[in-house]
């Protein structure tokens, strides 16, 4: 095991109290929103706000992300980015 | 001699017999606490048939006209039978109803999670995203897994069942599934790992397993979906976790 090197460790983001049921949607989305609220707030090298695109990235399927990426460059993403 | 005993040594068959009746062997907890489960109910089952029958069968036979020519006109109640048969069958439901709630919610729980797998069913083949996982150039790893149709199966693969891009998890982890549709309803299932779980477009859906051996196991999609929906099976892989560290690598570049 010792002589084991891989780039990439197994870990994912955790259990969140706030979605305790099996429908996991809002939790995507919320993390998807924090982590753009967050980077407006504090600037995109703020390393806390890595945590909310580890997570939305880790739960959000990738056609979602690139609707709501392109939602946001059109200005209709049905949130508020604003911090 | 040896060859003997050897003969009761595990095998673990974990693709479907053609007219298999019973389950497949099990590979995580939860699908060990379904069998388990589905015995105990089976257990209760045999009690209440048999009453109901010998209950059925001596009222017929002993109150037959030839053997009772009176009729009990005027027996029309009797306190303590009422209660007994009111209150037997309510017993027999919770006794029936606890172990299923307490299956049911430790199967929903999601345990500290190692992994997390994203599932998205399409018409007609399933797409597997391993996002824990960014590539160097900022990707995240996916692909697409369609049924080997029959003209290019090899020998031992198994026919509507065997893909070409197979679903790798390391053993022993808590695997969290996230699982959603993109057109239309699919169902992702998985009888050795206890799985079943709606992929519903437009809804995320989670669920947790724990793979307990290494070993194939094969699913098909659950959700009638069009027409090729008996042709979009599942087949997960469960390798070691050092194993799965080294396919990620290789999938990644």
């Amino acid at each position: 095991m010792s002589d084991l090197s891989s780039k990439y460790v197994l870990q994912t983001v955790g259990f969140d109290a706030r979605f305790p049921n099996q429908n996991q949607t809002r939790n995507c989305f919320q993390n998807y929103t924090d982590y753009f609220k967050c980077i407006s707030a504090k600037g995109e090298d703020y390393a806390p706000c890595k945590q909310f695109k580890k997570a939305y990235n880790s739960l959000c399927p990738n056609e979602w992300i690139s609707k709501f990426d392109e939602q946001r460059e059109n200005g209709t993403f049905p949130a508020s980015l604003e911090p | 001699m040896t060859n003997f005993f050897l003969i009761f040594n595990n095998i673990f068959n974990d693709a479907p017999q053609p007219w298999q009746l019973g389950f497949q062997d099990s590979a995580t907890p939860g699908f060990t606490g379904l069998v388990t489960l589905h015995n105990t109910i089976g257990f209760y089952l045999v009690v209440i048939s048999f009453s109901v029958f010998w209950v059925l069968f001596s009222l017929v036979y002993y109150y037959s006209s030839k053997k009772n020519p009176i009729a009990h006109k005027y027996l029309t109640h009797g306190t303590v039978l009422e209660l007994i048969w009111t209150i037997t069958p309510a017993l027999i439901l919770i006794a029936i109803a606890f172990p299923s709630f307490r299956l049911l919610y430790l199967m929903d729980e999601v345990i500290s999670p190692t992994l997390t797998i994203k599932v998205v069913g399409h018409q007609w083949y399933w797409s597997y995203e391993y996002s824990d996982f960014i590539t160097d150039s900022g990707d995240s790893i996916d692909f697409d897994s369609y049924m080997i149709p029959e003209s290019d199966l090899e020998l031992g693969q198994f026919r509507l069942l065997d893909v070409d891009n197979k679903l790798i998890i390391p053993v022993d982890c808590h695997i969290r599934l996230i699982v959603t549709g993109s057109d239309v309803l699919h169902s992702f299932a998985v009888p050795s790992l206890g799985l079943k779980l709606d992929a519903v477009p437009g809804r995320l859906n989670q669920v947790s397993f724990l793979a307990e051996r290494s070993g194939t196991f094969y699913g098909q999609c659950s959700e009638i979906c069009g027409v090729w929906h008996g042709f979009m099976p599942i087949v997960v892989e469960a390798v070691s976790s050092p194993d799965f560290l080294v396919w990620i690598d290789s999938a990644s570049s």
